[in-house]
Parts: C-alpha cells; sequence; structure tokens
C-alpha cells in the first residue's frame, strides 16, 4: 500500500527551459541505471527476501526511489517547458519530440526506450543484494556524468541530492548483505540460496 | 516573510527537510533496529513533522488525502501541482507550441 504526499522529495525549481539538458538528464528516468529501475528492482525483489529486516529495506528503498523518479520527471518537465521549435531543433530535442511532443516517456540519453532487463529480480537473496550495490554505483557513474555535462545551479542543486542518495543506499544494502551472512552457514556465503535451499541456513 | 506565499514556501520546506530526516533515518533503522538514541532522533523529529504537516494542511492544501477537513471544496484537487517550478507564473495556459516561434 501506498500514500501519496502532493509535494516533491527535494525541490526542483528550474527557471530557464534547456532541451539539451533535458535530453542527458531523461536518462535518470527511464534509463539502464535510472530510477524507474531503481524502484521496480528493489519492490521485485522483496518477495523472495527471507529476512524481514531486508525486504523492510527494500520497501523503504524502493519507496524513496519512486520520489526520485518524480524528481527527476520533474526536472525534465521543467527543462522543456514552453520550448520553441527553433530550441527543440538547437537543442537536440527533435528526435523525443517526434514522438513525445513534451510528454513525460521513460527512455535513456541516446534514445533506448526502458526495458525490465535493466534490472534483474533473481529470487536469491545473494545475488540480488549484489545487483542492488552495483545498481546503485552505476546511478552515481550517471548522476557525476550528468554533472559534469551541466552548471545551472538550479539543475545542479537537485542532481547533486539525487547523487548523495545513491552513496547512503549502497551503504544500506551493504548492511543488509552483513546481516544476510551473519544468519549464513560460513561455509555459504554464496554457494546456496538461502531463500530457496532451505537446508543452507543455519537457523 | 510577511508574504503569504513565502510562508507557504517556508512550511514546505521545513516538512521536506523533516521528512528527509525520517526517510533517512528509517532506512539506518531498518539495517539497525536495536539503535535507541536513533530511534529517539526519529521519534522526536517525528512528532514536529506531524504537527507541521497538519498545520499546513489546516492553514493551506492536505499534503495527503488524510489531511482534508473540506466541506464546501476539494482543495486537495485544487492544490498546486508539485512538479511545477515556481518560476511558472499561474494563470491562462501557455500558447501553444506551433503558434509560438513555429515556422511561418
Amino acid at each position: 500500500m501506498w500514500n501519496y504526499e502532493k509535494r516533491l522529495q527535494f525541490p526542483v525549481n528550474i527557471k530557464e527551459p534547456n532541451a539539451r539538458l533535458a535530453t542527458v538528464i531523461m536518462s535518470q528516468y527511464g534509463g539502464p541505471d535510472g530510477e524507474m529501475g531503481a524502484s521496480m528492482r528493489y519492490l521485485s525483489q522483496r518477495y523472495a527476501m527471507p529476512y524481514k529486516e531486508v525486504a523492510g529495506l527494500l520497501t523503504d528503498i524502493g519507496t524513496e526511489e519512486l520520489a526520485h523518479l518524480e524528481m527527476v520527471a520533474a526536472i525534465v518537465h521543467q527543462l522543456t517547458r514552453n520550448l520553441s521549435m527553433e530550441e527543440i531543433e538547437a537543442g537536440g530535442f527533435a528526435p523525443y519530440y517526434t514522438d513525445h511532443t513534451l510528454g513525460i516517456w521513460p527512455q535513456a540519453a541516446g534514445g533506448v526506450p526502458f526495458n525490465a532487463c535493466e534490472f534483474q529480480s533473481k529470487g536469491d537473496i545473494i545475488t540480488d543484494l549484489f545487483e542492488d550495490m552495483a545498481a546503485e554505483q552505476k546511478a552515481r557513474s550517471t548522476y557525476d556524468n550528468i554533472l559534469r555535462l551541466i552548471t545551472e545551479p538550479d539543475v545542479v542543486a537537485p542532481i547533486k541530492f539525487l547523487r548523495e542518495r545513491e552513496i547512503v543506499h549502497f551503504q544500506r544494502f551493504g548492511e543488509a548483505l552483513r546481516i544476510t551472512q551473519d544468519k549464513l552457514n560460513s561455509r555459504n556465503f554464496y554457494a546456496f540460496n538461502p531463500g530457496f535451499d532451505t537446508s543452507a541456513t543455519c537457523e | 516573510m510577511n508574504n503569504p506565499q513565502s510562508e507557504m514556501e517556508q512550511l514546505l520546506k521545513d516538512i521536506s527537510i523533516l521528512d528527509f530526516t525520517l526517510v533517512d533515518f528509517s532506512e539506518y533503522l531498518d539495517t539497525h533496529p536495536f539503535d535507541k538514541q536513533a530511534i529517539a532522533y526519529f521519534n522526536h523529529y517525528n512528532k514536529i513533522r506531524m504537527d507541521l504537516t497538519r498545520q499546513f494542511s489546516e492553514k493551506y492544501y492536505p499534503l495527503q488525502t488524510s489531511f482534508s477537513s473540506d466541506t464546501t471544496e476539494w482543495s486537495w484537487g485544487l492544490a498546486p501541482l508539485p512538479w511545477k517550478s515556481c518560476y511558472e507564473k499561474e494563470g491562462p495556459a501557455p500558447e501553444c507550441l506551433p503558434c509560438k516561434g513555429g515556422r511561418k
């Protein structure tokens, strides 16, 4: 169950539209390491998690990722509001405009549509937590790349906030992995799936 | 701060800061469920957050439907959209794209 709160997690107030920035930032909406993949990854992985602390963490981080998804959409929306045809063409926005006008749609910076294969839900706690830690680093690297492409302070501030959250979530998933390994037999840190091969736990 | 618009924005900003603190504490507590000091911090800021959220909802518009106390108009539905920039003024719809600088 979810409740919606009518505000953004971190304020987004962009003064000047800029189509060029929108084309790169939209990758964090529906790109390979974007917030759509992040939220769907963690919320989908919960059901096969054998330990309630870890499933609870996936719920809370997955929920926060939905708030990040909304922030990225707000950034793209504000960067593209009231664009003229000249600005659309000069900013390299014409291919996106052709298919979506100024609507928000999940695709990567290179135009590749969002695909569920951009995340995994493997049903194995060790596999999934390593994926989650890698995902946070990949998203952090993407935000680093975006920050090298932009200088506008009103765009930089929310992007920096989102980048910092990737670092905190990497830490939390690392702790979740420690919790998981503490529950396993010392000879089974990686060998068996404790959620499926029930004899592999030490409980 | 006498401007009612900026008072509303300040209160919303305070709520956002408090809520962010609580989100961060929740995720920390998920992996440290027996940290009494963190639980005490959570409880402290959660109380302030709930008070301010109720105050905001009574004065301006409900941040969640559960805070609604309307009788004559549905202020939840009439509330500002969170993804709009404060630079975007309320008013008539902007001119349609082809009219604004489109090819002649």
